[in-house]
């Protein structure tokens, strides 16, 4: 057999290890000197109703409980997740375990990274902290991002001391610091933290990219590393989302639309409604193309700081490029019918683009309260004289 | 950063200098650089670039940095 199976694979790969899995058995795991460890080196900390996370390679034991030792290499698995979220496919379900997590060997003296359970953070953090001993305290933000997360109060000081005592960092290191992201101190106040757990909060830098070099420079955060960004890549990488949220009300819009489409001399008309239908359904996909794509991508070089007339300029600009092309179709022969659906693509680009306040990083809430009531009578006033004049022109 | 700003005039970001204490820790926190310190005490140097996050009320010791955001 033995010889059979080196004579099949001769190319001394898998020689040993065939060797190996034909020796292994309960008797003999002790006593030869050349056999590697267990097959599943992780076989000691499985417990019946509990999974191993994947990212997990091991257990450090410390003078409190062994800590999950996690790897800085995603997986493809997790790659796949990471797209899959990013598209807004069950983004509010995607969590870690909360509590103490380590990197490499950290010891008493390693520093300890405050971070959130939203999976999509925790992978983005450790994929740049390859080669570091560090200590990483996972908060339980209820799945959210540390920024919004601490302007919602989970990711906060309360929860903090809380995971502080729970993972008995006292005993796990001696410095009696942590390092929580600059962005996290919306909702942490690092004097009340050190009064209610002994532990000194040091805000580290906005992006974990900058971690290395913060830990490098002693702790040390550049003012760049201080500032949020919003780049090109930084705004189109928001884009699914923002598309995958408007999907379900731009099909209710649609079903509107048909409807609305039919209504003409003969009372309802089926194939009039999917006729004139589509051509304002056009008008709507342009809206939303404008309101949710074009007005994030290009966001600064769009005039005006008002989300909502940036909204109306992109609008303006592609409904007016595609109007040309419409007016050779027969249905939208009257001057009537090209401005409804005009005032249709600005009225749902500027909405669209106003409800994109909510993902940046530069919008105050009093500017888009501001904003908000100066536009939304404008929007709504809009879309009504587009439903007025697409019935109109149908007689 | 500076070439990306929303609407001016709006904050509602105050700060008191007779309770500064001149900490830095609002510099610190700011992630728009609102703040600079200048002869021991905060100052705001950019009050439109003001995103009412409240990183800097929140960590602030004497309770001297208020702002008090709408419903948004």
């Amino acid at each position: 057999m033995k010889t059979d199976s080196n004579q099949s694979c001769n190319k001394g790969c898998c020689d040993e290890s065939n060797e190996q899995i034909k020796g292994f058995n309960s008797s003999n795991i002790s006593i030869m000197p050349s056999m590697r460890p267990p097959l599943n080196p992780m076989a000691e900390y499985e417990k019946s109703g509990y999974e191993l996370c994947s990212f997990v390679e091991n257990f450090v034991q410390t003078d409190a409980d062994p800590v999950p030792k996690i790897k800085t290499h995603l997986s493809k698995k997790d790659i796949f997740s990471t797209i899959k979220v990013r598209c807004g496919i069950k983004r509010h379900k995607y969590t870690v375990t909360p509590g103490l997590y380590c990197i490499g060997n950290p010891d008493k003296n390693s520093e300890v990274l405050v971070t959130a359970n939203f999976k999509l953070t925790f992978d983005h953090v450790r994929s740049q902290l390859e080669g570091l001993d560090v200590w990483i305290l996972v908060l339980d933000t209820k799945g959210v991002n540390v920024w919004c997360a601490a302007s919602k109060g989970t990711f906060a000081t309360d929860e903090l001391v809380r995971q502080i005592k729970r993972a008995s960092l006292e005993k796990i290191v001696s410095h009696h610091r942590v390092i929580v992201p600059q962005l996290g101190a919306t909702g942490v106040s690092a004097k009340k933290v050190k009064k209610d757990s002994g532990f000194r909060v040091v805000y580290g830098p906005i992006r974990a990219s900058d971690i290395m070099t913060f830990l490098k420079n002693d702790r040390k955060a550049d003012q760049k590393m201080r500032m949020v960004t919003f780049t090109f890549s930084e705004r189109l990488i928001l884009i699914p989302v923002e598309l995958n949220m408007v999907m379900k009300p731009a099909f209710i819009v649609l079903a509107i639309i048909l409807l609305l489409s039919g209504i003409g001399p003969g009372i309802f008309s089926f194939s009039v409604a999917l006729s004139r239908g589509s051509i304002a359904a056009a008008a709507l996909f342009i809206g939303v193309f404008t309101g949710a794509v074009i007005t994030p991508a290009l966001l600064p070089y769009i005039p005006f700081k008002a989300f909502a007339i940036k909204g109306i300029i992109t609008g303006v600009v592609f409904a007016l490029a595609t109007g040309f092309m419409l007016t050779t179709t027969p249905f939208v022969s009257s001057m009537t019918s090209l401005t409804s659906l005009f005032l249709l693509t600005i009225a749902i680009s500027s909405f669209l683009a106003m409800n994109f306040t909510g993902a940046t990083p530069l919008t105050s809430p009093s500017g888009v309260e501001k904003e908000m009531k100066m536009f939304i009578p404008v929007q709504l006033l809009s879309l009504a004289t587009a439903v007025g004049f697409w019935i109109y022109s149908a007689f | 950063m500076y070439d990306q700003r929303y609407i001016d005039d709006v904050s509602s970001l105050v700060l008191n200098p007779e309770e500064c204490v001149g900490c830095g820790l609002c510099v610190e926190v700011c992630p728009h650089r609102v703040f600079e310190l200048s002869d021991k005490k905060a100052k705001i140097v950019d009050f439109n670039a003001c995103i009412e996050c409240g990183a800097c009320v929140n960590n602030c010791p004497t309770q001297a940095i208020e702002v008090t955001p709408g419903v948004g």
